[in-house]
């Protein structure tokens, strides 16, 4: 866990990692999980998670207070990240999902508001460019990963924005 | 083919010869058996089978009773056959166990084919057809059973016109009798017991007046086991219905009752009680005059329309217990709220011993505070505890 990350006082509170069966409780305990992951991922600016793995995940367990969450707890949280397009699973028994703390779209715009600030329309560039390069360095989308960059650069291509280009090893994008 | 049995062809009383056919084959369902080129006569009551001749000079043959056809058709003819061969399928009953002797014990076909070589002049389907449904087989066995009904009969005549008190002696016989077979006829099947249901409460009816009226002779005993029969019969006691009015003042009055010896012993015990445990509290406290869980429920029942202290709370679980009037979950949510804020958290156990009430009641009034919102649960490893509402109160 990266030291900058501080976990919020729910985390070491028992009741935190039981679904609430009141209603109202639940919906709050569930906004709070999804903040608390949203933000851990942001930090970490890691994408991937696997439910399998997801219980000894330090964000998942408290061991001072010996409680974690069980993997339906967990898909039940990443269901309600998917209802708002913050999380997908990318395998059909949903064990494993991919979170992101901007939704694909808004990653796109993102994007496109750096490349038009930069007046860099109509011209290509690579994707390790885009996430690696020194003048990313600054930038909030900077060493995303591949697989997400490609899939929010998919919604910008949708809008004709930009056409990617995935043939050889230089994997590149041009922005319209 | 079971079904055939070795019989003279010599009409019995009322049988009458309808159709006769030659060059007859039999066969076994689908098989054919060797009883072939045969004559076949249909009476009304029988289909007979011979060999040639054998039916005129009055020899052994083969009969099947019409009684145990069941259903008529024609087999129609293959497209590949040009004999003139007809064949006619009957489907038969199982046939009864008291059969005489036949060609074959037992088959596994349900029906036999008559196979009409030469086809047939008359219309046999539609004459066995009119067999089956004249079914004058059966109007001998009842002018039978009349007969013999008739020469029963004429002792309860002679009965009848006997007085003095040995007839009213054999009149009260008669009618016990009548009675007796009436209610093993209800006990045969339910359908009849469904048909006989109405009579069976007039009886019923009639028995428990009879009994109300000699109350004295009959002990108390008899009376109650009379009426634990009828009640098992499923009928209901017409006496208790009649009884309904009293019966409410009753349970009107010991409700009024429990609310007195258990009101207190409820306050102390915060508020609830358990049903079992006011059961327990008063019977004890009516030392000899037990009452039955049944009628302990109907007067808490009665409860709140009487606007007593007390009343009957039927949580989500299931659990039946008396509250004061009161209590409202709103109140238990609060009281218990403040327990697990003082205490940090509590488990059912815990709170069970903090107030000194049964683990049950413990939970269920957590189980109230959470659904009110006021606490949450914490479901691990160690057992479900509940911590204050801190979700939804801090932030």
């Amino acid at each position: 866990m990266s030291d900058s990350f501080e976990l919020p006082w729910q985390h070491s509170f028992p009741p935190f990692f039981t679904l609430q069966p009141h209603a109202e409780t639940r919906a709050r305990q569930i906004s709070v999980w999804r903040t608390l992951i949203l933000d851990y991922f942001r930090s970490t600016k890691a994408c991937s998670l696997d439910i399998r793995e997801a219980s000894r995940h330090l964000l998942f367990s408290n061991t001072s207070i010996n409680r974690k969450l069980n993997a339906e707890f967990i898909l039940a949280i990443l269901s309600d990240l998917q209802r708002t397009q913050n999380a997908a699973p990318i395998d059909k028994q949903r064990y494993r999902w991919e979170i992101y703390w901007h939704t694909l779209e808004e990653w796109g715009s993102i994007i496109y508001d750096y490349i038009t600030s930069r007046g860099a329309t109509n011209s290509v560039l690579t994707l390790f460019e885009l996430t690696q390069g020194d003048d990313v360095q600054d930038e909030e989308f900077c060493g995303l990963e591949t697989d997400v960059l490609i899939k929010a650069l998919r919604t910008l291509e949708a809008q004709g924005k930009c056409e990617l280009m995935l043939s050889d090893d230089q994997e590149g994008v041009k922005f319209f | 083919m079971d079904r055939f049995e070795y019989t003279s062809p010599l009409l019995i009383p009322d049988e009458s010869n309808l159709v006769r056919e030659r060059n007859v084959r039999l066969y076994d369902g689908d098989q054919k058996t060797s009883f072939e080129g045969g004559e076949i006569v249909i009476t009304s009551h029988r289909v007979i089978w011979g060999r040639p001749g054998a039916i005129a000079l009055g020899q052994m043959c083969l009969s099947l009773p019409i009684s145990l056809v069941v259903f008529i058709e024609e087999e129609s003819p293959s497209a590949f056959s040009f004999s003139r061969s007809r064949k006619i399928l009957l489907h038969l009953k199982e046939p009864s166990p008291d059969r005489n002797e036949g060609p074959q014990p037992s088959s596994i076909y349900n029906f036999v084919k008559l196979s009409f070589r030469e086809g047939f002049s008359t219309d046999v389907t539609g004459v066995l057809n009119d067999c089956m449904q004249k079914k004058k087989w059966e109007w001998g066995q009842n002018q039978q059973q009349v007969v013999a009904g008739t020469s029963a009969k004429p002792s309860p005549y002679r009965i009848k016109l006997r007085t003095g008190i040995a007839g009213i002696e054999r009149g009260i016989q008669e009618k016990q009798k009548q009675t007796d077979e009436s209610i093993s006829l209800a006990f045969q099947d339910l359908s009849k017991l469904m048909s006989m249901a109405k009579d069976m409460v007039n009886l019923s009816n009639m028995i428990s007046t009879k009994i109300r009226e000699k109350q004295g002779d009959i002990t108390e005993d008899e009376t109650v086991r009379f009426k634990s029969y009828l009640l098992s019969l499923g009928i209901e006691d017409p006496v208790t219905r009649d009884a309904y009015k009293s019966d409410n003042q009753y349970y009107r009055s010991l409700a009024k009752q429990i609310c007195d010896i258990i009101e207190t012993p409820i306050t102390e015990a915060g508020g609830i009680m358990a049903l079992t445990d006011v059961f327990c509290r008063v019977n004890r406290a009516r030392g000899l005059e037990l009452l039955s869980p049944e009628d302990l429920l109907n007067a808490c029942r009665l409860m709140e329309s009487l606007e007593l202290p007390l009343n009957l709370y039927r949580f989500d679980s299931g659990v039946i217990v008396l509250q004061l009037v009161t209590m409202s979950p709103e109140s238990i949510a609060e009281a218990t709220a403040e327990m697990l804020d003082e205490k940090g958290s509590l488990s059912s156990e815990e709170l069970a011993r903090l107030l000194g009430i049964s683990i049950l009641l413990a939970k269920e009034r957590l189980m109230i505070t959470e659904k009110c919102g006021k606490s949450c649960r914490d479901n691990s490893t160690e057992g479900l505890r509940f911590f204050p509402n801190w979700l939804l109160t801090k932030d």
